[in-house]
């Protein structure tokens, strides 16, 4: 039995390396029921493409809820806690200095800047976060090399299945977007 | 189906204003989208504009050339930011007593400025983040607009206490480093606090409003893109510098847009990234604005010593960055072609109503605050307000609640909030009525405190006027940028709120 197969490589006439099969859809609707079909199919290296995001295609493409929100909460709390970690060695412990007569290390005046800090490290976590666990930048991917894919931007979806995911295979995939009511299909090399 | 979209026939499209299809709705009252009927949904966006069409509206505002209009004002406004410049550079040479201040009056226009653009900076965000949680989608059609007004009026707002230290180059006191006498700032003041609030403000706004961009920009990476591959001419830099302007909108979007793709996996992140933005936004701007608020309320100054201050100022900056988006779309509105397609009558009905109602609360405020003061029996804060309505500020004082309390209560008449002309005009007396709120609370309170020998009249000199008159420079010849070169509408989102947009439209009458 030959192993669900990673290092399998397909090729064009030409010898490139194939990145997947590319399909594309009129409407936003065309595009969900598209998504349904492929992930009961079994597909796992593959992704949709649309303009704006659609409601409820998590569930059309089976994906699982992100873990970003746990990254920025854990942000916060950093932000939070250095802010309090800084105030109270700042003024209590390294330099107290007397001021009216104040306690040199009460929480209550530490808590405005321990909520600014904790929202600026979240709100850090979150556009730097999204863009990490999306890996991006990522300035070249061999879509955008297909004239036709730069229409994503516009009006028009995609869906692209991977060759390297293990199901893939140059006519099953092909047939199985083909009978999603397809505008237009076509292999995309890397 | 042809993905090529030559400039030919987007510029086409836009001086033609597109094909004009008939509208939807039959037009009783004005542009269609003022119904009262709850079970009619107006539409968002006008003459069933497509996705295509959104994209090739709001992109061909960057793409094209803009009106005459453009250069003449940004001329105008650029000379006046670049005075205000001269002004700011002589202060600092000078000395801030070049401003009219005194012994008794040691904060005035200055603080006034910062309060005022600091206030106007709230609405962008709040209007983003707090219309995102709640699901209103009409926000769309001011977002963007309203975030870059935001980004603008914090950096307008933070060169007035930066200059008014007086010592401009040890501006980095403020900051938590360690001095020559190794002495740290004071986490216990609110002067501290108001740092870190405003900077982390400016910071979460910067982000929030790029983060929305990111798929805007690729979209017109894009189209710069899909227009070079396409080959034959093009608009170059200069004639002897034939360089493709495209190719530096490739480079330049394409770099900013972090090659952003519209895969669907990434936008379940972006939506989910973007959503907790907005919600750490939302307290990030009652915060901010309460903070500035304690600057003055945890003095024992009379006028000041007040605990009604924060949730006060934080209507009123609501109430005045309203107006202030509203300033600045309606001209935009008339100067655009099509932009009345994105920003419709409802919207502008819709902020009026937001202005009613933060201005009733303003109104409410300062009754109270006279309420207090009779009640509190503190014979020095009865005097503060009595001061206010009679004393030598009584102009200020009246020309605040004529413009902020009873300018508004229009609004109550449908007549006047659908006239776009009237909500322009109540607008401007808003934006005048806000920075006298916040005069007549600075001066007012300090030019005749405890001892009567102190009392002294605050008059502003040139530098005073200049330097304010530039910041409106700065502010509106950023914003002209902004329209010139960035998406000024949420393209992804408007489609998203479009009826086709819907997995499920198209089905929905057959029995699905």
């Amino acid at each position: 039995m030959a192993p669900p197969s990673r290092s399998r490589r397909y090729v064009n006439e030409a010898g490139d390396r194939i990145h997947g099969v590319l399909a594309q859809y009129a409407t936003p609707a065309d595009l969900f029921h598209a998504c349904e079909k492929v992930r009961d199919a079994g597909y796992a290296r593959w992704d949709s493409f649309s303009p704006f995001p659609i409601h409820d295609m998590e569930e059309a493409m089976g994906m699982k809820r992100t873990k970003l929100p746990l990254a920025i909460a854990g942000g916060g709390a950093l932000g939070a806690g250095l802010a309090l970690l800084m105030q109270f060695w700042m003024s209590g412990s390294d330099y107290p200095l007397m001021k009216q007569g104040k306690p040199f290390a009460s929480w209550e005046p530490f808590v405005p800047i321990t909520f600014e800090l904790g929202i600026l490290l979240a709100s850090f976590t979150a556009l730097f976060g999204m863009l990490a666990f999306n890996a991006l930048p990522r300035h070249y991917h061999p879509l955008m090399k297909r004239q036709r894919f730069l229409a994503s931007s516009d009006d028009t979806p995609f869906i692209c299945i991977e060759a390297g995911d293990p199901r893939f295979d140059p006519e099953q995939t092909r047939r199985l977007l083909e009978s999603t009511h397809p505008t237009a299909i076509e292999l995309v090399e890397e | 189906m042809s993905s090529i979209h030559p400039d030919q026939a987007t510029a086409e499209r836009l001086a033609g204003l597109g094909q004009v299809r008939p509208h939807p709705i039959p037009a009783g009252s004005g542009d269609g989208t003022l119904i009262d009927d709850p079970a009619v949904r107006p539409p968002l966006v006008l003459n069933n504009r497509s996705f295509r069409d959104v994209t090739d509206i709001v992109c061909g505002y960057v793409e094209n050339k803009p009106g005459k209009w453009w250069m003449p004002t940004f001329m105008m406004t650029a000379t006046i930011a670049g005075i205000g410049g001269l002004f700011i550079l002589y202060l600092v040479i000078t000395g801030i007593g070049t401003w009219g201040l005194n012994n008794q009056v040691g904060w005035a226009w200055d603080i006034t400025n910062f309060v005022f653009w600091i206030g106007i900076g709230h609405a962008g965000t709040l209007i983003s983040a707090i219309l995102c949680l709640f699901k209103q989608k009409w926000r769309t059609a001011v977002n963007r607009s309203a975030e870059a007004m935001t980004i603008f009026a914090v950096i307008c707002a933070a060169t007035f206490p930066g200059i008014h230290i007086g010592r401009q180059w040890m501006a980095w006191f403020l900051l938590p480093l360690p001095n020559s006498n190794w002495i740290w700032p004071n986490f216990q003041s609110p002067l501290l606090w108001d740092v870190f609030a405003i900077s982390t403000y400016g910071t979460v706004s910067a982000m929030f409003w790029y983060m929305g961009m990111i798929p805007d920009l690729a979209t017109l990476r894009d189209r710069a893109d899909r227009r070079l591959r396409a080959g034959g001419e093009g608009p170059v830099l200069l004639p002897f510098l034939p360089i493709r302007i495209d190719r530096i909108r490739g480079y330049v979007y394409g770099f900013l847009a972090m090659g952003w793709r519209f895969s669907n996996r990434h936008w379940h992140r972006y939506e989910a990234a973007y959503l907790l933005l907005a919600g750490m936004s939302t307290p990030l701007v009652l915060s901010v604005h309460s903070i500035v608020s304690t600057d003055f309320a945890t003095s024992i100054l009379p006028g000041w010593h007040t605990t009604i201050f924060p949730p006060y100022f934080v209507a009123g900056a609501i109430f005045g960055g309203f107006a202030m988006v509203l300033l600045l779309l309606i001209p935009a509105r008339e100067l655009y072609p099509n932009m009345k397609d994105l920003v419709t009558k409802r919207h502008i009905e819709n902020m009026a109503k937001i202005l009613l109602v933060t201005g009733s609360m303003v109104g409410f405020a300062y009754a109270m605050e006279f309420f207090i003061a009779w009640y509190g029996a503190n014979a020095y804060e009865q005097f503060a307000f009595i001061n206010r309505a009679t004393g030598p500020y009584w102009w200020a004082y009246w020309t605040m609640i004529s413009c902020n309390v009873l300018s508004p209560q229009l609004f109550w008449m449908k007549r006047m909030r659908t006239s776009a002309g009237v909500v322009f005009f109540v607008s401007v007396l808003i934006t005048i009525g806000m920075w006298f709120e916040r005069f007549v609370i600075i001066t007012t309170s300090l030019n005749r405190s405890f001892l009567p020998g102190e009392w002294h009249m605050f008059f502003a000199t040139p530098v005073d006027v200049m330097i304010f008159v530039g910041s409106f420079g700065i502010f509106v010849t950023l914003f002209l940028l902004f329209l010139r070169f960035l998406p000024a509408f949420p393209i992804a989102e408007i489609k998203a709120i479009l009826p086709q947009a819907s997995p499920h439209h198209g089905h929905a009458k057959g029995g699905h």
